[in-house]
């Protein structure tokens, strides 16, 4: 049995940790004082689902667990309780345990059995304690109450301002009803792929729920049909099958049942809208994460017919990350080959081949599109990463006794999920280090003058080809002295007259730490290191901007995807680089009297009342120039970490868009060059890495200073 | 010391060649030596053609040429060798290997045939003390009246003198 069970496990752990996510976000939005229905149902959902989930592949401390959870929650939905910050942070606690027991199950980590029975030992007491306090009238349970009663009368709660107010006043009042009167559904799938012991497995779970028939011999057909009368909603049998059968090919209907109103054989096909229901930031269901969808149902309003939602469930798809890349791959392929096409196109006379040319204009736009949509499978919004952080900061400023409120802007903001992935360590880090040696203390701070409360901001946003995260702190600010003595006890190379910007990112390098005490959150030095490193890795690069008393402000900036790049194609001899595009401000053809020396060692070229350092890209990759004179060659200004360099190369070749392709793979590292592409002609040309290079002119020139 | 970790490497390469029982050799030239390389390693045959410098590179190392889509670095082994003429025409032969994924073009004189080496004809490699590095021969071939240097072409090129790989700095 376990054996045919074993296949079904990922999914069940893939979905759960997802669930899990969402219960932590949808808690932390909870408000103390008047909870949203509709949050309370989304959570109470989601312990629902794990415990749906737990139960049929006998992961019995999860569904206990979660089964504690549940009662809480419906009486707290009821209106039988009242929300209390306690009750958060027993339910926070709850779901760190489900966690653990979740990566225990996978074989990735150990159940912690104290934490576990501190959890559940908490929420028994809650659903005790809390229980007597029912009675006592507040002015909470009344406002809880009268929107209990709103509810129940189906009336749409107008203050909500939830989405989907519709929607979820009527499921809710459906799983009323659904839950008194015992329904018959129709139970349809495809057991085509399951086997007899799973089947047989399925058949019990379903016949506990209530009387079970089976309208054929699942033994001997694909398709599988059951009738089931029982007390249990619709949900709850979805869930039972959901982990098991294919959700595309599962379709429940209730059986219409005389006496019952017409009305409520509608909301069945809310049922599986709700129980899917996202979050307002998205933090489940997105592109290619989640396997049933809710976009299709949301954008209905109207009661659709059930047969329509069960159809609906397949708008969209898991797909594993690695089909995604192979594609991603080929397009790029084929944007080479039709980049190709084009050059030779290039030749033949425009008028004898007009048809010609006209079809593979249309090749240009077409393969564009396509690669422009294929990107965007793997593009992900930022709030996937941003979701975890509310956790982080109520975490770690309780331990440290701060009040700390994190603000989040611009959660839309899509980037390449490879990038998701790596950029949550080193955000996660920077943030425990804005609490920590960020934030002051209330009291100082309310003896600075500032509001007791901190704020921690977190933005993205797109700034030209690349993102943009901010990691920003009202809190003390870096210390320059303190940085610069510290930096001298270490013995590194530091000077009095280093700007602010050098100073700063002293606090990157391996084992710095100012602060005297060191704590379990941060203090030991390590880490902001780790955090410059991993964002170098990702072609991306950070920048400090802090000012003493008033906060700290981290930048990273990355690129947006790490495939694509929009470049400019040079000529210097007989080979092609290309630069990319963002670094370049602009290019010019130089007049030989614009161009100085300075002490006879470095060359300056005056743009536009600027003097700017000439670097020659055929010294700096020893390769021989066509031209002799350097008023012949053309002038690139590049602006890279700051400071702008003009760059001279032979002649300019093109714009295009270049797939980028890791000289690493077979090679090794190339000072200057931050990868390869193949051009048109199929020749490999190297990318220009645009803020080494500046950054080799700095260094050269403080040399020769 | 150093003679005896060097004399246990030529015997455990050696080992290596007997453990596959008969192998076969892709054997080229260089100059007027012939070298022999695990036929396995070898993923395809090709000419020379247009090919990308990189900077700052060794001299050896000639540059990049795009193989169906995957960027390969070209190594001259005549220069690296420091063996035959090196000049480059329609006949000069790169031979690409696949090393454990990665992929790398070698520069060779030319390629004669493939070879099935009995265990018995594999000598060891006798010592030449400090003249020549013996690290990456597995052996000497000896077929007829020819003599291969057997290579191992992936100990070889994941040296650090190569510069083909990270150096960890």
């Amino acid at each position: 049995m376990s054996a045919d069970l074993e296949q079904f496990y990922q999914i069940f752990f893939e979905e759960a940790s997802e669930l899990l996510t969402e219960m932590d976000t949808r808690l932390l939005e909870l408000d103390m004082h008047s909870p949203e229905p509709e949050n309370l149902n989304a959570i109470f959902r989601v312990a629902h689902s794990i415990k749906g989930g737990a139960d049929t592949f006998g992961f019995t401390d999860m569904a206990e667990m979660t089964h504690m959870l549940e009662s809480l929650l419906d009486k707290l939905r009821k209106g039988e309780l009242t929300l209390c910050s306690e009750m958060v942070d027993a339910f926070l606690q709850a779901s760190d345990v489900l966690k653990q027991q979740l990566n225990d199950h996978s074989g990735k980590g150990q159940v912690n059995a104290d934490e576990a029975r501190l959890a559940s030992q908490k929420l028994k007491e809650l659903m005790t304690t809390t229980a007597t306090e029912e009675a006592i009238p507040t002015a909470l349970a009344a406002t809880s109450a009268a929107a209990e009663l709103n509810r129940m009368a189906g009336s749409v709660l107008s203050k909500a301002p939830d989405e989907q107010p519709v929607s979820s006043t009527r499921s809710s009042t459906t799983k009323e009803i659904s839950t008194k009167i015992p329904v018959t559904y129709r139970i349809n799938f495809s057991c085509q792929d399951l086997s007899e012991a799973v089947m047989t497995k399925l058949l019990t779970n379903l016949a506990r729920q209530g009387s079970l028939e089976n309208l054929n011999n699942p033994q001997q057909q694909d398709s599988c049909c059951l009738k089931l009368t029982t007390m249990e909603s619709e949900e709850d049998i979805w869930e039972t099958l959901a982990f098991i059968v294919d959700p595309v090919t599962l379709a429940i209907e209730a059986e219409a049942i005389a006496q019952e109103p017409a009305d409520n054989i509608a909301p069945a096909a809310d049922k599986p809208a709700v129980m899917m229901d996202v979050p307002p930031n998205g933090t489940t269901t997105e592109t290619i994460k989640n396997g049933h969808s809710n976009s299709s149902i949301k954008t209905t309003p109207e009661p659709a017919r059930p047969k329509a939602a069960a159809s609906s469930e397949s708008s969209s798809i898991r797909v594993s990350i690695e089909k995604v890349d192979q594609m991603i791959n080929l397009v790029g392929e084929l944007v080479i080959t039709q980049a190709m096409l084009a050059q030779t196109a290039s030749q033949i006379t425009p008028v004898i081949h007009e048809r010609l040319l006209n079809g593979l204009n249309q090749l240009e736009r077409n393969t564009r599109d396509l690669q422009k949509s294929v990107m965007s499978i793997r593009m992900m919004p930022i709030s996937f990463v941003f979701s975890r952080f509310p956790r982080v900061v109520r975490d770690v400023a309780a331990k440290l006794g701060k009040k700390v409120e994190l603000k989040t802007v611009g959660e839309g903001t899509e980037l390449d999920k490879g990038l998701i992935e790596k950029i949550t360590d080193p955000l996660t880090h920077l943030i425990r280090n804005s609490l920590d040696h960020g934030i002051e203390s209330p009291e100082k701070r309310v003896a600075l003058g500032k509001p007791a409360q901190g704020t921690i901001t977190l933005r993205a946003s797109h700034q030209g080809g690349s993102i943009v995260i901010e990691v920003s702190d009202d809190g003390a600010g870096l210390n320059r002295e303190r940085i610069l003595s510290k930096a001298c006890e270490r013995g590194l190379p530091v000077s009095e007259t280093m700007s602010d910007q050098e100073v700063w990112m002293l606090i990157f390098e391996a084992g710095f730490s100012t602060t005297e005490i060191v704590t379990d959150v941060s203090g030991r030095g390590v880490g902001m290191d780790v955090v410059k490193r991993n964002i170098h890795a990702l072609g991306g690069r950070v920048e400090i901007d802090s000012s003493l008393g008033q906060g700290t402000k981290i930048s990273i900036r990355l690129p947006l995807t790490l495939a694509i790049l929009d470049g400019l194609s040079v000529a210097v001899g007989d080979q092609l680089f290309v630069v990319p595009l963002t670094y370049i401000t602009e290019s010019l053809k130089p007049q030989a009297a614009d161009i100085r020396t300075v002490r006879g060692l470095g060359r300056v070229v005056q743009v536009r009342g600027e003097y700017l350092p000439v670097i020659a890209l055929h010294e700096v990759l020893g390769l021989q120039p066509a031209m002799t004179q350097i008023h012949d060659g053309i002038l690139i200004i590049l602006d890279a970490e700051g400071s702008k360099v003009a760059m001279l190369v032979d002649t300019l070749a093109g714009q295009h868009q270049f797939v980028i392709k890791s000289l690493e793979s077979n090679y090794r590292r190339v000072q200057g060059v931050s990868g390869a592409t193949i051009m048109g002609d199929g020749r490999v040309a190297l990318i220009l890495d645009a803020a080494a290079l500046v950054s080799m002119v700095k260094r050269t020139l403080v040399d020769a200073a | 010391m150093q003679q005896t970790q060097t004399h246990a490497a030529g015997s455990d390469s050696l080992s290596s060649i007997q453990d596959s029982a008969n192998s076969e050799f892709l054997a080229f030239r260089l100059g007027k030596e012939e070298y022999g390389i695990d036929i396995l390693k070898v993923q395809e045959i090709r000419g020379y053609d247009a090919i990308t410098k990189i900077a700052n590179a060794p001299e050896f190392i000639k540059g990049m040429v795009n193989l169906r889509g995957v960027i390969v670095p070209i190594v001259d082994m005549r220069i690296k060798f420091n063996l035959g003429e090196v000049h480059y025409d329609q006949f000069t032969v790169v031979i690409i290997l696949n090393l454990s994924g990665r992929v790398v073009g070698i520069v060779v004189d030319s390629v004669s045939d493939v070879i099935n080496l009995e265990m018995e004809q594999v000598h060891a490699t006798p010592e030449f003390g400090a003249a020549v590095d013996t690290e990456y021969i597995m052996g000497l071939g000896t077929v007829e009246d020819r003599m291969l240097v057997l290579i191992d072409i992936e100990k070889l090129m994941s040296r650090q003198d190569m510069g083909l790989l990270e150096t960890d700095s």
